[in-house]
């Protein structure tokens, strides 16, 4: 059995899965029912200032019937006052000592509010720290949350004071609401965080109301922008994980957040360089029970592949994440239909014909579906006509041996006439 | 085309896929309070949509080790699927007899110790203890299998020389093959099941000996042959008990379909076992079946999906009509004589006590009559076991198991009266775990 402990920034868990901080860690009771269940650890639903939310706080984006793809929310942090949340904090440490809890911290960007709330949160005998520098809405109009976030210059200073009074690690979440997530990763290095985490939600407006014209979610007829999370994001979370990760001068360790639902994204994220994962949308659709296969589906994974730990998977696919101008252009695939497998929708022929090139030949069954071939010497092996068929394994996509070496973008402009083959779509 | 094929077949892999996708995540699932073993249902579909086939395949076997037979054997119909919300949203419940089949034949099909690499070995128990189970059927060998992973010694003392009781001779072969059933055995003995077959317990073995050479004893013999019609003629060649048929059908179908190809079949009894003894007629190539129950349709004990099963194979049914003599000639059936029934004195539904309508006599030409009218309990050798009460010759248990002599356990038909395979599992698995604190008990009172 793989080793699924987990030490992220000094920090221990029992497994590399916490809650992120939202909705599902406001309570210490749910965090006790959260560690019953499996969680390895929990970061608090943000501390600071009580606020006030409104309500009708969540819209969500559904595709092809399933609930939940996409969802936003306008709610800000905590409601309840910081002495309640570091109660509980202690009382939850005490009674779960091995699972990591984290606080999440926003106040006024004042150094003396900062080190106060740095101090309390620590006597409360938190792990550790998470400054959350990414709340897109409300918080940020009061000079709080992405407004820090989204200045390179504040995320250290913030940092810094932060860091004079610490004792335990500091995380700094990042927002993705910025043009290059590294510069943000980069200050927070340099204000001394001992680890990033990211993403927070993602500006958002989920959809209007076509019969009242309110954006949703509808506060009195009205909305604004709010943060946008789900299975929808992960892609551009993986890509900023990534990009991070990359960054040689950020090399702090990564917790990865951002539609994770499955142990197959929370593997994904390891793969681009995270060490911990965070996870909110998920649970809050379907309840803390998920961890059950989040542990147990990661368990068989690691142990299938021969890797004795999650340490294993972290970062192991970074090497293969490069520059596009890197990349061979003389590596060849072309499509091929397993004609057994086809039901024959004509779908791959719609798409290649309207949406590609032009390369799948198509001609009426007499049971009145759709025959399909593809014209080899067309085919520019872009993989559309296999993404849109709905049977597995029936389109694939097969590797073709030129014989020519490999050749990448920065060989081709030093030398165009050199490589003039390329210049033939179907080379 | 073959008539007995699956008449739930393995899902594709795509449809797997996209029918576990479609299920909702229920809290608290209805279906998983459903089953009998209360399985995580929505836990392991979970799983088959996240790809994780081994996690699946244990979330189901952890609690019912027979569950490659139940997703092909169980009335899904009435059981989880019935339950499933989707039957209000959709009018199309998840298919979870076939999801759970998914899981549990990717295991399977890995073979070699597949089942026992998905639990870890129990602890060498220093009080681990011998227990005798009498019945080689779902019961017995869910018990053996959950004693096994609890660490004791289970030996499994089965009178037919293959095991499986019903689950091998008795299930409709479009559900399942008595091959898988025994393929299934094989499986489960990995864990550290040891299946004696060939051993009647009270004639190869006594009592006594179990007694002796056992800690406890879980009795779970099942029922035996269906009883007697009570009527003349019952003796002719041609009237058999549909079970032996159903048992020739699995074991030799050639022979089987000898003895019934162009006939006409009259099956009695309005139970489940007697819809499957005409389906199993008319696919054997019966020229026409009828069935006789005593009741109404809205009486028969067979589930409403068998019911139309058997419409679906052109049986005529005979109701509110009960058998009086089978005729014959030369020792041979030709005719069953019929009258008609009524319930006595304005009384209604299943209870009701029934006479005969005067002068209703009828008479249908047959060349077999197949006796599906339930069957009876093992009563000599319920009745041999020391101190344990019975009442109506099933053996009386308590909330966990446990018989009137604390020594002996008991679960599955021999107590219930004739249930599912799954309800079988779920009292065999009960049974274990009582055992197991039993013993513990006993243990702890000795020290
Ligand atoms: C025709 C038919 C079709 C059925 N179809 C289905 C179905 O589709 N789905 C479903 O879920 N259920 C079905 N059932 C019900 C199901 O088969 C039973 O509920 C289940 O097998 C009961 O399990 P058991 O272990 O209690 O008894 P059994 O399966 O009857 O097993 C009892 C075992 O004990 C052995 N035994 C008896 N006496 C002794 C002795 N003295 N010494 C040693 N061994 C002994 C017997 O040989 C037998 O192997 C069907 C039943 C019948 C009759
Ligand atoms: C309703 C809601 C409230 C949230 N509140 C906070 C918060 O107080 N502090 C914070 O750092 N992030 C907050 N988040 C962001 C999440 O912690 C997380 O970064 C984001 O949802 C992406 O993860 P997911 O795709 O798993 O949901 C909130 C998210 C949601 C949906
Ligand atoms: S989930 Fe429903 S019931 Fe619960 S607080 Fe929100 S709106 Fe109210």
């Amino acid at each position: 059995m793989a080793d699924l402990s987990s030490k992220f920034a000094g920090i221990s868990s029992p497994n590399p899965y916490w809650l992120a901080s939202a909705p599902p860690t406001n309570t210490g009771d749910q965090v006790m029912r959260a560690f019953d269940a499996g969680w390895g650890g929990a970061v608090w639903k943000t501390i600071g200032d009580p606020i006030v939310n409104v309500s009708s706080r969540y819209s969500s984006v559904d595709i092809g019937g399933v609930r939940m793809m996409g969802l936003n929310n306008i709610e800000l942090i905590t409601d309840r006052t910081p002495e309640i949340n570091f109660r509980e904090i202690t009382e939850v440490k005490k009674r779960y000592p091995k699972h990591a809890v984290i606080a999440s911290l926003m106040v006024e960007s004042k150094r003396e509010t900062w080190h106060e709330i740095v101090k309390r949160a620590e006597g409360s005998g938190a792990d550790g720290l998470e400054l959350n520098f990414g709340c897109p809405h409300g918080m940020s109009e009061r000079g709080m949350g992405a407004a820090v976030g989204q200045v390179p210059e504040y995320t250290c200073k913030i940092t810094e004071w932060v860091k004079e009074a610490a004792r335990t690690p500091v995380i700094v979440k990042l927002t993705p609401n910025i043009g290059d997530i590294t510069y943000a990763a980069r200050a927070a290095k340099k204000g001394g965080a001992d680890a990033v985490s990211l993403i927070n939600t993602i500006n958002s407006i989920t959809g209007i109301d076509l019969d009242n014209f309110s954006p949703r979610p509808m506060v009195a007829g009205r909305s604004s922008h709010g943060g946008y999370c789900g299975p929808a994001v992960k892609p551009i979370a993986l890509n900023m994980v990534a990009s991070v990760a990359k960054d040689s001068e950020v090399q702090i360790p990564i917790s990865g957040i951002g539609g994770i639902s499955t142990w197959r994204d929370a593997a994904e994220f390891f793969l681009l360089g995270a060490s911990t994962v965070q996870v909110c949308t998920a649970v809050m659709h379907y309840g803390y029970r998920i961890i059950e296969d989040l542990v147990d589906g990661l368990s068989n994974y690691l142990d299938e592949k021969g890797f004795a730990s999650v340490n294993d998977l972290v970062g192991r696919s970074l090497g293969n994440v490069t520059k596009w101008e890197e990349l061979d252009l003389n590596y060849k695939i072309i499509a091929s239909v397993d004609q057994q497998k086809c039901i024959g929708c004509g779908l791959c022929y719609v798409a290649c014909n309207d949406g590609a090139h032009q390369s799948i030949g198509a001609k009426p069954r007499a049971d009145g579906r759709t025959d399909v071939w593809i014209l080899e010497d067309q085919c520019v092996g872009c993989n559309l006509c296999s993404l849109v068929c709905p049977v597995s394994g029936c389109i694939t996509m097969k590797k073709v041996e030129t014989g020519r070496p490999t050749v990448t973008w920065k060989d081709f402009s030093k030398d165009p006439d050199k490589f003039a083959y390329l210049k033939d779509p179907h080379h | 085309m073959d008539r007995f094929q699956e008449i739930k077949p393995a899902l594709a892999g795509d449809e797997a896929l996209s029918e576990a996708n479609r299920c909702l995540m229920c809290f608290d699932a209805p279906c998983t309070r459903a089953c009998p073993t209360h399985i995580d249902v929505p836990g392991f579909i979970k799983k088959i949509g996240t790809g994780n086939l081994r996690g699946s395949a244990r979330t189901i076997l952890e609690a019912n080790i027979l569950g490659a037979s139940c997703a092909r054997v169980c009335p899904t119909e009435v059981l989880c699927e019935g339950a499933c919300v989707l039957n209000d949203l959709h009018h199309k419940p998840i298919k979870i007899g076939q999801l759970q089949r998914h899981s549990t034949d990717w295991l399977m099909a890995r073979g070699g110790d597949s089942l026992a690499k998905l639990f870890p070995p129990p602890q060498k128990r220093v009080d681990a203890a011998r227990v005798a189970i009498i019945g080689g059927g779902p019961a017995g060998l869910a018990c053996a299998a959950e004693l096994a992973r609890l660490g004791h010694l289970p030996v499994v003392l089965e009178a037919a020389q293959r095991p499986g009781g019903l689950n091998t001779v008795g299930v409709a072969d479009y559900k399942m093959s008595s091959a898988f059933a025994l393929q299934e055995i094989e499986w489960v003995r990995q864990l550290g099941v040891e299946v004696k077959t060939g051993v009647t317990v009270g004639k190869d073995v006594s009592i006594a000996d179990l007694e002796r050479d056992f800690a406890a004893i879980f009795v779970g013999v099942g029922l035996g042959k269906v009883g007697a019609l009570g009527i003349p003629g019952e003796d002719l060649d041609g009237v058999l008990d549909a079970l032996d048929l159903i048992a020739e059908l699995k074991t030799d179908r050639a022979a089987a379909q000898k003895r019934v190809l162009g006939k006409r079949v009259i099956v009695i009894g309005g139970g489940n076992t007697a819809i499957d003894a005409v389906t199993q007629s008319a696919r054997l190539g019966a020229r026409e079946v009828h069935l006789v129950y005593r009741r109404g349709r809205a009486e028969m004990p067979a589930y409403h999906h068998e019911q139309e099963l058997a419409q679906h194979d052109g049986c005529r049914f005979v109701l509110d009509s009960a058998p009086t003599a089978v005729n014959g000639s030369a020792g041979h059936v030709e005719s069953l004589a019929l009258t008609r029934m009524r319930a006595q004195g304005g009384q209604e539904g299943r209870s009701a006590a029934l006479e005969p309508v005067p002068g209703s006599y009828s008479e249908i030409p047959c060349d077999l009559v197949l006796k599906a009218s339930g069957q009876v309990a093992h009563s000599a050798l319920l009745s041999s076991l020391p101190g344990v009460k019975l009442v109506r010759n099933r053996p009386v248990v308590d909330e966990h198991g446990q018989t009137s002599n604390p020594r002996y356990f008991a679960g599955g038909d021999c107590v219930s009266g004739g249930k599912e395979v799954v309800n079988a599992v779920a009292e065999g698995k009960r049974a274990a775990r009582s055992i197991d604190g039993w013993l513990r008990s006993q243990t702890k009172g000795a020290a």
